[in-house]
């Protein structure tokens, strides 16, 4: 056990750092097509409602690795070869991001849905019949007092996106759980390895779920 | 304030036609809310609304300033069809306040930001002329000290007085209220009744509806009876309320009195 953290600790850190970087840079983007999606579900436009909702079936429909070879070896593919002419190729990192950014965005989106729905209705008519715009009220009145409700599932998601990054270890992006099937491979000590790499999972989660914790009381507080 | 007895015509010669309904229709689904009203409103003129629940005159009410889309006739607020293609459904409704029975104040906003959000937001003057506005309105309503409050701060009857003063901050030309008092209690009525007589006094161009027979006696210029999706009686407050010629509006008012 000690062998490994003195020999491989560094390696294992560096990894964590990728993966949280993966997670990062997935839930940011996950955000803004959250949100996109999130708003086209409510919006009174019968094809907007219906690409959204078949976004989030179709996302949610499909297991996170199976959308994790499918954009990392099908969609170069279907550009360089099927179609032919073009040469698309994506780094493991820039894959990686997108299926966390696509799946996490499906959820958010649902989340989104959610939380404007949660608003009552009578808020969004007070500020139609003042004469403000459907989208002013949206980012005035109707986003701010649904972000409230919606944080827990928000961290909540968070966590998960960054659990799930692990899966992202299929398409050789050199996040923790990657780089860890390296070390067990070099060391054969599969018990310590794992045992290792999963208190390092459940440190980071537990310091996200505790400061998440304390903000969701802070934003309770001064309501 | 010149009675005229045409029942239609009330004060017709005092002021323009502000408000005016022909053969509005209404459904939702199957239920025929609203089957022909027709209706005009002039300037400075107090319309209160009164029938039994489910009558349609929320759904009235809303069809005024298009919270709801009617599905036929024609509603004309100072002379514009708001049912119109193309017309500016936005530019409409900042001539007219609407005051809903449950308050509906901005609760992520406090009192001061709930009444020159609209105001700023669509450029009818600047942020601090808009505070200003919002300060001499909050005192008429006698709430100069809650301008910094958020709505869960305040008393129904607070609320309600706020939500009349941040439809008041427009400046708009036309003034609907909701059952304004429905949701409150007993001893917070009153508060919010004097904010609308002064209103009135004033000279606003108000639709009420309302059951408090009380202020429809003392402050309507016309009283409206609705019910079965047609408008049933109306004239003046004595002709509706004291001296009712129709069987279903003497049958309304016997349970409400
Ligand atoms: N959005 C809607 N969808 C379906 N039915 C509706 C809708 N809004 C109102 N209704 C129905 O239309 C009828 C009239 O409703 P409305 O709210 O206009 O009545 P009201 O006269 O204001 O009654 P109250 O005194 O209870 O407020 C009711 O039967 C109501 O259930
Ligand atoms: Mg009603």
């Amino acid at each position: 056990m000690l062998r490994i953290i003195t020999d491989y600790g560094g390696l294992l850190l560096v990894a964590m750092g990728r993966t949280l970087l993966l997670a990062l840079l997935g839930l940011f983007f996950a955000c803004i097509i959250g949100l996109i999606f999130g708003i086209m579900s409510v919006v009174h436009n019968r094809p907007c409602n219906i690409i959204a909702q078949v976004f989030v079936d179709a996302i949610r429909g499909v297991p996170m690795i199976v959308l994790a070879f499918f954009v990392y070896f099908g969609v170069p593919y279907l550009f360089n070869t099927i179609i032919g002419g073009f040469s698309v190729t994506l780094t493991a990192l820039q894959a990686g991001t997108i299926c966390l950014a696509l799946n996490c965005g499906a959820y958010m989106s649902e989340i989104i849905r959610a939380g404007i729905q949660s608003v009552d209705i009578g808020q969004m008519e007070a500020a139609r019949s003042l004469g403000l715009t459907y989208a002013m009220a949206m980012r005035r009145i109707i986003l701010p007092q649904a972000i409230r409700t919606m944080i827990p599932s928000i961290i909540n998601q968070f966590i998960i996106t960054l659990k799930d990054t692990s899966i992202l270890s299929v398409i050789g992006f050199p996040e923790l759980v990657n780089t860890a099937k390296n070390v067990q491979a070099n060391t054969f000590m599969s018990f310590q390895t794992w045992a290792i790499v999963g208190v390092m999972y459940l440190i980071v989660i537990t310091i996200l779920s505790r400061s998440a914790k304390r903000m969701e009381r802070r934003l309770n507080v001064d309501r | 304030m010149s009675t005229d007895n045409t029942k239609q015509e009330n004060k017709a010669g005092t002021g323009e036609v502000r408000i005016r309904v022909r053969d509005l229709k209404k459904t939702f689904g199957d239920l025929e809310v609203l089957k022909s009203i027709s209706m005009e409103v002039h300037e400075g003129e107090v319309v209160v609304v009164i029938g039994p629940s489910g009558s349609g005159k929320s759904t009235f009410l809303r069809c005024l300033n298009r919270l709801e889309n009617a599905d036929s006739g024609v509603v004309e607020i100072d002379g514009t069809d708001i049912n119109a293609r193309g017309v500016n459904l936005n530019k409409v409704r900042e001539n007219i306040g609407m005051v809903f029975q449950h308050f509906n104040l901005f609760n992520n906003l406090n009192v001061l930001d709930n009444m020159t959000l609209a105001p700023v937001q669509l450029s009818k003057c600047s942020k601090p002329e808009a505070a200003d506005r919002a300060g001499k309105l909050l005192e008429r309503v006698g709430l100069a000290d809650k301008a910094g409050s958020y709505p869960h701060q305040l008393s129904g009857g607070q609320k309600q007085r706020v939500a009349i003063a941040r439809a008041l901050c427009m400046q708009p030309k036309i003034m609907l209220f909701d059952e304004p008092t429905s949701a409150l209690d007993p001893e917070m009525v009153g508060e919010v009744l004097q904010v609308m007589k002064d209103l009135a006094a004033d000279g606003m161009t108000m639709v009420v509806v309302t059951h408090e027979m009380g202020f429809a006696r003392e402050v309507a210029d016309r009283v409206v009876f609705m019910d079965g999706g047609y408008i049933v009686e109306e004239g003046t407050p004595e002709e509706v309320l004291l001296h009712p010629s129709e069987p279903r509006t003497i049958d309304f008012l016997n349970k409400v009195l």
